[in-house]
């Protein structure tokens, strides 16, 4: 590799925190109240006391590539986007960056409520690095990315969510920078506007920029990414193509071969699962799934706000990340209303799953009437079809990496006999 | 190698990031890189300051206006205090146009980095953007209130002398102790939030220790050299000497004053400096 081809160099880079010094500030009376306590043997605090958030991590990334980073909540993840955003300094260790760096760990930073739109994008995108001319000359097309056009001289506090949304993430949208960090932004808005901004990301991808992408959104990494970090307790646990940092990210999460997920612990993005948590969902009770065999799923949840007219679903990815089959509980018309506090279970059963034998990736979710996402839990787990006696014996022993539907027909046939000497000529 | 659209050869900017240790200098280039950001900060603090109230801008005029008449009946009428010469309402009012800048400049500034503990944990920029924003943006409500002075100084038919040319010095002098203030402040209410409790009272006190609602002959001579560490004495003698025409104080007193008021100045900045790498962390 020439030196100039490299964008990012993260050479034993390590951050140490103090617990308790963590998320709480001094009050001069504890410092007080501390300088006069006996301590034992003036020691300093513990080694227990500290953890390493970061440790020993080692990375090169080239000019023009798109790396995800993924790990559970705590791994690090948001730690190394920081220190490489400047916002917290390293305790050990040392990262270089060639190119103009744009961070986006959030957008909308310093969105004021009483301010309008338009005052908005120009104190945004200045403090995402942009110059007011940049600003100016992108105005209109950042206005109509966002679709507020109608709105832009309202202060943003008469915005719904939405709006305010789309409109923040319009101005990061058009940063320049050589190098882009970014972290779980795209979790925003309604599936439409994400999907848009997944596009715009994928864009910017194309032309050359390097990215480096933080996400709990295993089809986004998968989409975007051709590399992936995958972090655990601070350190690198797999770097390499995306596929494989996904498939250890989800078998680490879980038991080899488990029909039976916890689901409640898994981190979510953005307001995923602060109304209506998914926290269990089992395959034929935890038994097994079989090629050919009827599969009974069924999914444990818990509301923590008063939810109407609810749907879950269930969908089957290949390794590759394709939806290739999916189970909503609304396509009949279906939806309930849940209080707050209640708690439940929801199934279904199938006479016969027509799924191959392989390994499949697992989407859960659930949605209100307003098409407002409760939950969602994409690729979340991964699920392995077993083969039985009604799968075909040639699929049976195929090597994975190659899920479908099967679905048994019958065939009918209809032949001709052959004339030897018409079909000689 | 990376070109650019003319097919020059491009030479991408390194940025460097390690553990930094000690004492850090300010990087006044990066400053200036940031300057635009520094202009939107101040305008937003502004933009946002009268937004929601009936009065507006009004407040700008209504506030010194209420000092005046408060101290103007308590020191000037019941307290009788001297006011060298000068009615004393006008007396009172050239040295709040000073005081009220430094007051809200230094409060804002101390409750800054606070304040934006969002955007600190989310973006990087120079953090001494924030103070200095803050104290910035007071300058709206000085310029307001110094046409009111101005409206007062034809009303008591007053001359317009030339020593009103010094007026935007003495002003950056008022901003720069109190950004001196305000980094230290600013930097320490991170850490303790005690610094928010106490700052009504630093301020107050602070006012007391500056002329004020009284002249400077009432400090006794002995006590001259201690009183006048502090840099808005002569802060506000200078505007009542530019404005008014009355007595200056001796030249060693003001180079002292301004002296402590530079040692403000650059301690804090270094101060905020060495603290604010914390900050993300901390706030």
């Amino acid at each position: 590799m020439i030196m100039s081809d490299i964008a990012i160099i993260s050479e034993n880079l390590g951050k140490k925190f103090q617990i308790g010094a963590l998320q709480q500030y001094e009050t001069l009376r504890d410092r007080v109240a501390a300088a006069f306590r006996p301590r034992a043997g003036g020691s300093r605090p513990k080694d227990a006391e500290v953890i390493w958030a970061l440790k020993d991590v080692n990375f090169k990334i080239k000019q023009g590539e798109v790396v995800g980073v993924i790990g559970r909540n705590g791994a690090g993840k948001s730690t190394l986007l920081k220190i490489l955003s400047k916002i917290t300094e390293p305790t050990v260790g040392r990262v270089e960056l060639h190119g103009r760096v744009g961070s986006l760990l959030e957008v909308g930073t310093g969105f004021h409520q009483e301010l309008t739109g338009r005052e908005n994008v120009f104190l945004n995108g200045a403090i995402l690095g942009m110059r007011r001319e940049e600003i100016k000359r992108r105005f209109d097309e950042i206005v109509a990315f966002s679709e507020v056009e109608r709105f832009i001289d309202t202060p943003v506090k008469h915005y719904s969510s939405g709006m305010y949304m789309r409109l923040a993430f319009a101005v990061a949208a058009f940063m320049e920078p050589e190098i882009l960090l970014v972290d779980e932004v795209l979790a925003v808005g309604d599936a439409q506007f994400q999907k848009k901004c997944l596009g715009k990301m994928g864009e910017v991808a194309t032309q050359g920029r390097t990215i480096l992408f933080v996400s709990h959104n295993m089809s986004a990494v998968r989409s975007l990414c051709g590399r992936t970090i995958l972090l655990d307790s601070g350190s690198i646990a797999f770097e390499g193509s995306t596929i494989q940092a996904i498939d250890q990210y989800l078998t680490d999460n879980q038991e080899k071969n488990s029909y039976n997920f916890a689901l409640g612990n898994i981190p979510r993005t953005g307001h995923f699962g602060s109304k209506l948590r998914i926290n269990q969902i089992r395959f034929n009770g935890g038994s097994g799934v079989w090629h050919g065999q009827p599969m009974e799923v069924d999914i444990d949840f818990e509301c923590l706000a008063d939810v109407e007219e609810v749907s879950f679903g269930v969908g089957f990815c290949t390794r590759s990340g394709v939806r290739i089959l999916s189970f909503d509980s609304d396509v009949p018309g279906d939806r309930r209303n849940f209080a707050r506090g209640e708690a439940g279970n929801a199934s279904f059963s199938l006479p016969v799953l027509h799924l191959e034998p392989d390994t499949y990736n697992l989407d859960i979710g659930s949605r209100s009437g307003d098409n407002f996402g409760l939950d969602y839990l994409p690729q979340c787990g991964c699920v392995l079809v077993q083969p039985s006696g009604a799968t075909p014996p040639v699929i049976a022993m195929r090597e994975s990496g190659r899920g479908g539907i099967r679905i048994p027909t019958e065939w009918r046939y209809q032949t001709v006999k052959g004339n030897s000497a018409s079909s000689a000529k | 190698m990376t070109k650019t659209e003319r097919g020059i050869p491009y030479k991408p900017p390194v940025t460097i990031i390690e553990p930094k240790k000690g004492w850090i200098p300010i990087d006044f280039r990066e400053l200036a890189q940031y300057r635009e950001l520094l202009f939107f900060l101040t305008w937003r603090d502004i933009l946002i300051r009268y937004k929601q109230t009936a009065l507006g801008v009004l407040w700008a005029v209504i506030q010194p206006l209420v000092s005046m008449v408060i101290f103007s009946v308590v020191f000037g009428r019941f307290g009788k205090l001297p006011s060298e010469g000068v009615p004393y309402p006008v007396f009172s009012f050239t040295a709040l146009l000073p005081w009220n800048l430094f007051a809200s400049a230094l409060t804002r500034a101390t409750a800054s980095v606070v304040g934006s503990s969002n955007m600190v944990k989310k973006i990087y920029f120079p953090r001494m953007l924030i103070p200095i924003s803050s104290t910035l943006s007071p300058l709206v409500d000085f310029a307001i209130s110094l046409a009111v002075l101005f409206g007062l100084m034809a009303y008591y038919r007053m001359p317009f002398g030339w020593g009103l040319w010094l007026l935007p010095l003495l002003m950056l002098i008022t901003l720069f102790v109190a950004l001196g203030v305000g980094f230290w402040l600013a930097a320490l209410n991170v850490k303790y939030r005690d610094v928010g409790h106490a700052i009504p009272f630093l301020v107050q006190a602070w006012m007391y220790a500056s002329p004020v609602a009284y002249a400077i002959s009432l400090i006794p001579p002995r006590w001259l050299p201690l009183y006048s560490l502090n840099p808005m004495v002569v802060v506000i003698n200078g505007f009542r000497w530019a404005i008014l025409g009355t007595a200056l104080l001796p030249r060693n007193t003001i180079l002292l004053s301004l002296a402590t008021g530079l040692v403000i100045l650059v301690s804090g900045a270094f101060y905020f400096r060495r603290m604010e790498k914390t900050f993300s962390d901390v706030v």
